[in-house]
């Protein structure tokens, strides 16, 4: 008996127990997990607004949702704000389900959002909008995926570390960003983005988010369908598993990072395309807003699937949304809202523990 | 003009010395820790929240108190991030680059957030966080140093935190590479499953690497705003000096030796732009580029040679569960 005690399962906690790896738990209790994790990161994050404003833990949370969706224009840009991270959280998707650490999505965003504005700046007025919002789409996803496929080749090639590699890749392209945004700002050098007036994406229906919203709601059922139903899907899946195993059964796995790593480029190429001509109309080097990052955290969330996405994106931008209206509403530092997702994306994380695993604690009568 | 150069960059290298050294031993342990621009934040913020309280309690004011308390309130709170990336990942066993994204969103966020409601939450009149007789102790020279010309310029002329850096990076080299607990750290890091079954406790290393590891780069966060920005405190004005000292740790090839001259020369390319004359605005931008590049450059020429010595620790962001082998 004493052998099993040696499987305690931390240093930190000399409790008589072992852990053992569940068998898959039913959806629902899963979920169940989920929810009440959820629930306790919200009781958490009212004990700390709390403390620091004087609101009674009701009307933060009703301070919150009026926050997020209290006037339609608040709605809209929620629902928009959701899209672009949701298209971003897709992007990602892939390579992490290929065990390929794509931390690179704020670089590859930008990267889109750059040549997006590069074709709305030289080719603006030279063309009509009709022919030049088809470049503009082609020519961030091309630029997206190079970005994307350069970290992909030396992975494939020379085995670098691709979770470093992307990383850096970010900041270099931060940084051309960031030269441009002052050589094209008017006047040059002051720092004001250059608005970009041509190439717009068009306003449906009065509302001018409607378009990226439907643009993005395609791409999800497109990855769905790609990553559920195809081959290519199922090799992703495969590598992801185990990249012995595919390569025993004959997949190609450099070519399948390779395909893979340009696709998630792409997409996240997209991400800035609609940013540029859909959102904002101007390219800055914080356009992307550390995205790249959030989406991460959401496709992880939503455990790599497209649908649950959808409610995981909109959560984080929910609270997003929410946080910044109490920290206006306090005068408080708009921060505010990082420290809140931090928090439920801490107990998120955490309750994975116990969705996969589960604690058995020795019974005292069988160590004597 | 040499040695007025050489000053800014190391005193610029500094905090990317910290941060690095720090982020070395966390990663000899298997880990990469995402979270260090976040730790960096938070700990920068504790020990500005520690002398701010300090400076404004009325007490009278004592140069040996106002150092330390900003030291130990900056070293709790970046123990405690390293706490909750340890418990997480390694108790947890949550994914550890979805963690330190985590913590570096929650960390800067901390960070801004008191950075910019400190003066409203303890109701202070006071416009700014300006911490200047603090940060007149965190810079105090050596009292020799303006007497000895280009020598104590480059030398002797930085606050007592920059040889802390230095002294920390080497006492971290020593254990690495010449200690039983720096062997046994490496095993954890390139292989826990034979370091387990070698009697070494994989957890116990794990937590202790992790925790100083956060402890050393808080410091850089601390640094940063004592010493170099005179104890003014400006929402993201650390910058991405976070990302850049894991850059530095690649550029070192995870040596804290060879990071000392790392962190000099990424302070160099750093202010060279404002000794560059008639530089534009837009072309700095562009030099803030080149630690990025070199990092990539050294990173594909590492990988390329494929040097055992030269590669990250082989277990590096992969779990370890016992259970599972």
């Amino acid at each position: 008996m004493k052998k099993i005690n040696n499987f305690c399962w931390s240093a930190l906690f000399k409790v008589k127990s072992h852990i053992i790896k569940r068998d898959e738990l039913i959806w629902w209790k899963a979920w169940g997990i989920r929810v009440i994790a959820v629930f306790l990161a919200l009781i958490v994050c009212g004990i700390v607004t709390v403390s620091l404003t004087d609101l009674n833990p009701v009307e933060m949370y009703i301070t919150m949702i009026e926050g997020a969706i209290g006037t339609s224009r608040l709605a809209w840009n929620l629902f928009q704000n959701t899209a672009i991270l949701l298209c971003v959280a897709l992007a990602v998707t892939p390579a992490f389900k290929m065990k390929f650490w794509n931390i690179g999505g704020e670089g590859q965003i930008l990267i889109g959002g750059f040549t997006t504005a590069i074709c709305m700046i030289f080719l603006g007025g030279v063309i009509p909008d009709g022919l030049l919002i088809p470049i503009m789409f082609l020519a961030s996803i091309i630029s997206g995926a190079i970005w994307g496929l350069i970290p992909a080749i030396f992975k494939t090639r020379f085995n670098s570390n691709e979770t470093l590699f992307t990383l850096m890749m970010n900041y270099v392209a931060v940084q051309i960003v960031a030269y441009y945004t002052l050589e094209w700002s008017v006047p040059k050098g002051s720092g004001t983005p250059r608005p970009l007036e041509f190439g717009q994406l068009p306003v449906l229906f009065g509302q001018k988010y409607l378009i990226n919203i439907l643009i993005v709601a395609v791409i999800t059922v497109i990855v769905y369908i790609y990553l559920k139903y195809s081959k290519q899907g199922y090799e992703i899946s495969v590598v992801g598993e185990s990249e012995k195993t595919a390569r025993y059964i004959g997949i190609n796995v450099g070519k399948v990072v390779l395909r893979t790593m340009a696709i998630s480029g792409a997409l996240c190429g997209v991400a800035g395309f609609l940013l540029v001509a859909g959102t904002d109309h101007s390219l800055k080097s914080d356009t992307s807003g550390g995205r790249g990052f959030t989406a991460i955290m959401v496709s992880w969330l939503a455990k790599f699937d497209p649908i649950f996405m959808i409610l995981t994106s909109l959560l984080i931008v929910f609270l997003q949304k929410g946080a910044s209206k109490i920290s206006e509403v306090y005068r408080l530092n708009s921060s505010f809202s990082d420290i809140i997702t931090g928090i439920i994306i801490f107990f998120i994380i955490g309750c994975e523990f116990f969705i996969n695993y589960k604690i058995k604690f020795n019974k005292k009568e069988a160590n004597v | 003009m040499i040695a007025t150069i050489i000053q800014r960059a190391v005193m610029q290298g500094t905090p990317l010395l910290f941060g690095s050294t720090g982020e070395i031993l966390t990663e000899k342990s298997g880990h990469l820790n995402l979270g260090i621009p976040g730790i960096m934040y938070v700990g920068a913020i504790s020990g500005v929240a520690g002398a701010f309280l300090y400076e404004h309690s009325g007490a009278a004011f004592n140069p040996f108190l106002a150092v330390l308390i900003p030291l130990l309130c900056s070293l709790v709170g970046s123990v405690l991030m390293g706490l909750v990336y340890c418990f997480l990942t390694v108790t947890l066993r949550a994914n550890q680059n979805v963690t330190g994204l985590a913590l570096t969103t929650f960390g800067i966020g901390i960070g801004n957030f008191f950075g910019g409601s400190l003066i409203k939450l303890v109701d202070s009149d006071v416009p700014s966080i300006a911490l200047s007789k603090t940060s007149n102790c965190f810079k105090t020279q050596l009292p020799f140093a303006d007497n000895l010309g280009w020598f104590g310029d480059i030398f002797l002329s930085y606050g007592f935190l920059v040889y802390v850096a230095i002294t920390v990076a080497l006492i971290a080299s020593h254990i690495l590479n010449k200690t039983r607990m720096g062997l046994h750290l490496r095993a954890v890091g390139e292989n826990p499953e034979t370091a387990d079954a070698a009697g070494i406790n994989v957890t116990k290393y794990k937590y202790l690497a992790t925790c100083i590891g956060s402890a050393i780069a808080g410091l850089g966060g601390l640094y940063y705003v004592m010493d170099y920005a005179n104890g003014v405190w400006s929402n993201n004005g650390f910058g991405d000096r976070g990302w850049l000292s894991i850059a530095l740790v690649i550029f070192s090839v995870w040596r804290p030796s060879l990071s000392i001259l790392g962190s000099v020369l990424f302070g160099f390319l750093y202010v060279i732009p404002t000794y560059i004359p008639d530089i534009s605005v837009s072309a700095k931008k562009l030099f803030e580029m080149l630690p990025y590049v070199v990092t990539i450059i050294v990173l594909i020429i590492t990988s390329m040679r494929n040097k055992k010595e030269h590669q990250p620790p082989q277990a590096l962001g992969l779990p370890y569960f016992r259970e599972e082998r």
